[in-house]
């Protein structure tokens, strides 16, 4: 159901951001804004000033997180894991737009930082979202290869061409910027399946060693959980991995056409 | 506190398997209102200036009649369909829903009947 205004205890107090000054002498300074919020605390969020000298960061967001982290306070609350684009746990909002931190460059971001937790989710601390509902719905479309026929003694053979229809698709790592990028997904979420799982969903649907199309078919057709989409294609712009998800979807809805027509 | 598992959750009812056939009609209504859009619009600007009789008369054509009525049955199906889409979007709550997509599906139909009754009269009227 569309909530589109934040809950009272949800707006962002100005007054209570604090400002971290830089290190004496610290020449190349840039201003990270960063998101915080304490569910301990009982106080709305605000955001925090961090002074970085990049002279002494590495050159990507995270790197500047993790340099705070250790040095400036170690309260600021984030998910990182393999900091090379592969694991999803960096996504947050960077600079307006969802990106992976570990991938983006401080130099591609124009005056102050602004990092926001991955828009519409409800927060757990600071920059970290809760992603229950979106790794559930992953579930919900039961992502694994099903079949009738009696497993093979050996592999499932697949031709090259069939293969190559996964290329765009079996690259996601659920990292959300896609999902939570969508206003479908803010105003809709609870119900709208959101363009990752839409498109793991396709994966499976493309996948010519499976065999329960049909039945996958079947349950993505809802005007809820496929036809929120209206192809606003935020979730292709956003994607950190360069991947389509709004094709994805438009594919799924030929394909519901085709079986009926 | 909901202590329904995250997969009940996001199950929720299951898929109203439907959704197919109003996202083709809307597909079909666009191609049909394309050229049907174009042809209303000209014919109204070029007729605009001209006296109420040659309206008339131009609307006892019967093909005029018949594509303006088809027109009109496509416009407000066409619409119907779309409101109906902004409103699941926009609107919480499941009786504010379901009142308002009555509301504006019924007001759609009567608009429609309006609309098709109007040029009827005209084309089958005197002159």
């Amino acid at each position: 159901m569309a909530q589109l205004t934040l809950p009272r205890n949800s707006r962002i107090d100005k007054a209570a951001g604090k400002v971290h000054k830089a290190e004496a002498g610290a020449k190349n300074i840039r201003k990270f804004k960063i998101y915080r919020y304490d569910p301990d605390a009982g106080a709305n969020p605000h955001v925090d000033t961090f002074e970085v000298d990049l002279d002494k960061c590495g050159p990507m967001v995270l790197d500047a997180l993790i340099k705070i982290k250790s040095e400036t306070d170690a309260t600021v609350t984030f998910r990182r894991s393999c900091r090379e684009g592969i694991c999803g746990s960096c996504a947050m909002n960077i600079d307006g737009g969802n990106h992976l931190a570990c991938l983006t460059h401080i130099k591609d971001i124009k005056g102050d930082v602004n990092i926001y937790p991955l828009p519409h989710m409800p927060v757990v601390k600071d920059l970290v979202p809760d992603l229950t509902h979106f790794y559930a719905q992953y579930a919900s479309i039961e992502p694994w290869l099903k079949t009738t026929t009696p497993a093979p003694t050996r592999e499932r053979l697949q031709t090259p061409e069939d293969r190559a229809k996964l290329d765009g698709l079996y690259e996601c790592i659920l990292c959300a910027c896609c999902s939570t990028a969508c206003p479908s997904y803010w105003w809709n979420g609870d119900r709208y399946l959101g363009p990752a799982i839409l498109m793991a969903a396709y994966r499976w649907l493309v996948d010519s060693r499976d065999e329960a199309t049909g039945e996958r078919l079947d349950m993505l057709e809802d005007p809820f959980k496929l036809y929120r989409c209206h192809t606003i294609l935020n979730c292709s712009r956003t994607c950190p991995k360069g991947l389509n998800p709004a094709r994805a979807i438009a594919e799924t809805k030929k394909m519901l056409v085709e079986r009926r027509n | 506190m909901l202590l329904r598992s995250p997969l009940g959750q996001a199950r929720g009812l299951g898929s109203a398997k439907e959704g197919v056939q109003h996202w083709w009609m809307q597909r079909i209504t666009a191609v049909a209102l394309l050229p049907l859009s174009l042809w209303f619009v000209f014919s109204v600007a070029t007729h605009q200036l001209v006296p109420h009789d040659a309206i008339v008369a131009w609307l006892h054509n019967p093909l005029v009649a018949a594509v303006l009525v088809f027109y009109f049955a496509v416009l407000f199906y066409h619409s119907a369909l779309g409101v109906q889409v902004v409103v699941e979007d926009y609107v919480g709550g499941q009786f504010k829903k379901l009142a308002t997509l009555m509301l504006f599906k019924l007001a759609h139909g009567l608009v429609a009947v309006i609309a098709i009754i109007a040029v009827l009269k005209v084309a089958f009227g005197g002159m």
